[in-house]
């Protein structure tokens, strides 16, 4: 590690939202880009500089959930979660908000580090769609900033938005979603079990959906994690060292 | 076992969850969250044009449609394709003249510092002989392949073809998505099997990998394109002889194609069983490229890096050649004696000796096939100097070839193993030796069998 601290962005949304057109344009790299779902599988990583400060941006897989239906989804689910990114930025296409939000409102539920960036405003404006940024940003408690990576417009505007959330300076809200009634009894049977055997410091809410969705993924991945960080697990990692001499 | 193991807190949570939940669960989440951007966009977008939605549903009618769809593609294709051959001839001459231009003076300087005469074979004989045929030969296509395919990628017209094609892939037991790998491999093979990932269920994600091979990657298009034009267009001149190589690049292609949904379905009944799952595939809307950027951006990275590849791994192999073809063992080289030892079986294919031996030394990448192989021609010494594409044709004619032998190098190109690169990602993919070798030995097996059917049968026939 050196001295000066360096923060982590992570770049997700759906496929063919033009993350890698951003990557580009903020990392100054030229990874091949496409109008193409699936062209980023693994993940790309990149360094920039803003204000004397040292930024490093990881490109996850575009995907259409978070729910480890297939390895890219997964991978992209793991980084937000134990790598613990800065700023999540989650790219939108603003011609097919909709569909896109989805996968937004999914993040929001697993970190409340969340920079919305619509992307293609200039597809949008040529189509006519007319977005209200402000309210948006209110509907999901989180910051939403309109960009058309490709033209570089509204890249000033979002580097300043990172900027501010990884000193703090920005406080977020994000939207719950609220399920039906059966499946929120059941996270909340669930809850504390999961804050008992996790603990604080992955989002207890998220698990408990993802558990219940039988997500076995999910908690074989949380299980390898370094132990201290789980609570209790003091005990358990002791337990595994013995049993390794 | 320790007797005294607390029970796993993990395990406890997961059966628990487990016990919770319920079948539906998964629809109530994600109807739940479909609610709420719906409910989100209602308050918050705004369309004021209705007509611009529908424009991306109106091209869609026609580019994806049931009668048009093919015919369509297969048009572009060719035009495609015409484009490259017509416009690359003359860049190709004038390129391989610079070339030879200069090897003059690089052989005078060598004269006047009087170098050994196997240095000067090494250096400019195999070395410089080498590369600069992988340049001035595959340069000038891929430069202009390579930008008008990204075209056609950026303005979202290959998803299209993905969709077109979907259907078969279906039928052929395999998953839709297949199509979207396949035409990513038209790309780049190794690049294509990392994009497997996309693929949710192994057994489908299998196929996917070990039919890749059969579109032409990056490394082959070159291959097919120069001897189609050199060979399979004889008796045209002008237009008609671009146009005739051009239909015959487009029937390899959809050859490949017929041979991926042929394997897919033939192992999809046999070693990997299986039906296929059902997703939906998504369109991307048609957005108009940065035509510049996309045209910049393609021939330096894509056509730099082929040719990167094609010169790194070429320069040594020409060197390599060249020892091999000086390096005598009786009163023959060791060129000549392993291409001699591979000859009969070569001809039961259609192909020679010589051919055969830049395949295997071109495992590395498919780029070098062709070079390895003017270089074990050139070494025989049966001309000194080459000079544009009418001398390339008459090296090749003066090694026996005919218009079958290059149909043929054409298939076994299309249809033989993976590179060195794809095969190692398929392990890194499938961590399975057992697949990887699968992944080898299927396509060859394949490319054997067809190259050999074809050649006996134009033998029978007396085409020949």
């Amino acid at each position: 590690m050196t001295n000066n601290h360096e923060y982590t962005i992570a770049l997700a949304g759906n496929p063919n939202t033009g993350k890698s057109t951003l990557f580009n344009v903020l990392t100054g790299l030229r990874q091949h880009t496409g109008n193409w779902p699936g062209k980023t599988v693994v993940h790309a990583e990149g360094f920039f500089t803003y204000k004397d400060e040292q930024y490093r941006i990881i490109d996850l897989p575009g995907t259409y959930s978070l729910y480890s239906n297939s390895a890219d989804e997964e991978v992209a689910r793991d980084f937000i979660i134990f790598a613990k990114p800065d700023v999540t930025l989650v790219v939108l296409d603003a011609t097919a908000l909709e569909r896109n939000l989805n996968l937004a409102l999914q993040v929001l539920e697993m970190t409340d580090r969340v920079i919305v960036c619509l992307n293609l405003m200039d597809e949008a404006k040529k189509k006519g769609i007319i977005i209200d940024i402000a309210k948006l940003s209110k509907k999901l408690g989180v910051p939403v900033v309109p960009i058309s990576a490709r033209n570089k417009e509204g890249i000033d505007e979002l580097l300043e938005t990172i900027a501010r959330m990884v000193h703090g300076e920005i406080q977020t809200k994000p939207t719950k979603i609220s399920y039906s009634r059966t499946i929120e009894e059941k996270i909340a049977k669930l809850l504390p079990l999961v804050k008992e055997v996790i603990g604080d410091e992955y989002p207890a809410r998220w698990i408990a959906l993802r558990l219940l969705d039988g997500d076995t993924s999910l908690l074989h991945a949380l299980q390898s994690q370094p132990h201290h960080l789980l609570k209790g697990g003091a005990h358990y990692g002791c337990h595994c060292s013995a049993k390794s001499i | 076992m320790d007797a005294t193991v607390p029970p796993n807190p993990f395990d406890e949570l997961l059966k628990e969850a487990q016990h919770l939940s319920g079948d539906d669960t998964r629809e109530q989440i994600v109807s739940a969250i479909f609610q709420t951007s719906q409910a989100i966009c209602k308050e918050t977008v705004t369309y004021t044009k209705q007509e611009k939605l529908h424009e991306t549903e109106k091209l869609d009618r026609i580019f994806t449609s049931k009668i048009w769809g093919f015919p369509i593609m297969l048009a572009m294709l060719a035009v495609v394709i015409y484009i490259t051959i017509a416009g690359a001839n003359v860049p190709s001459s004038l390129l391989a003249e610079f070339f030879g231009w200069l090897e003059g003076y690089i052989t005078l300087a060598f004269e006047k510092m009087h170098a050994p005469e196997w240095l000067y074979g090494i250096l400019v004989l195999g070395l410089y002989r080498g590369t600069t045929w992988v340049v001035s030969v595959m340069l000038p296509p891929m430069a202009i392949f390579f930008p008008i395919f990204a075209l056609l990628e950026n303005y979202g017209y290959l998803p299209r073809v993905a969709f077109n094609m979907d259907r078969l892939f279906k039928k052929s037991g395999a998953h839709g998505k297949q199509s979207l790998t396949m035409a990513m491999g038209f790309g780049c093979n190794a690049a294509a099997i990392m994009s497997t990932r996309i693929i949710e269920s192994p057994r489908e994600r299998m196929l996917a990998i070990l039919t890749n091979n059969f579109v032409p990657c990056n490394g082959r298009w070159p291959t097919l394109i120069l001897l189609a034009s050199l060979f399979m267009a004889a008796g045209y001149t002008g237009g008609w002889k671009t146009l005739m190589t051009a239909s015959v690049v487009v029937a390899m292609v959809v050859f490949g194609i017929v041979v991926t949904l042929t394997v897919s379905w033939v192992l999809s009944k046999t070693a990997l069983r299986g039906v296929p799952t059902h997703y939906t595939l998504e369109l991307p809307p048609y957005r108009r490229p940065k035509i510049w950027d996309t045209i910049v951006r393609s021939t330096l990275d894509k056509s730099v890096y082929v040719l990167k590849r094609a010169v790194t791994v070429a320069a040594p192999a020409g060197v390599l050649t060249w020892v091999l073809a000086n390096i005598h063992i009786g009163d023959t080289t060791v060129l000549a004696y392993i291409a001699h030892l591979l000859d009969p079986f070569a001809r039961q294919l259609g192909l020679d000796g010589y051919i055969l031996m830049a395949f295997i030394l071109g495992l590395p990448a498919n780029e070098i096939v062709l070079p390895i192989l003017l270089m074990g021609y050139l070494s025989t010494g049966a001309l000194t100097e080459v000079d544009g594409l009418r001398s390339l044709k008459q090296i090749f004619i003066d090694h026996g070839w005919t218009w079958l032998t290059a149909l043929n190098m054409m298939l076994f190109s299309l249809l033989h193993y993976p590179c060195g690169t794809t095969l190692i990602n398929i392990y890194k993919e499938t961590k399975s030796k057992k697949w990887t070798f699968v992944a080898f030995a299927l396509p060859t097996g394949i490319a054997i069998a067809v190259t050999f059917t074809t050649a006996h049968i134009a033998q029978w026939l007396r085409f020949i």
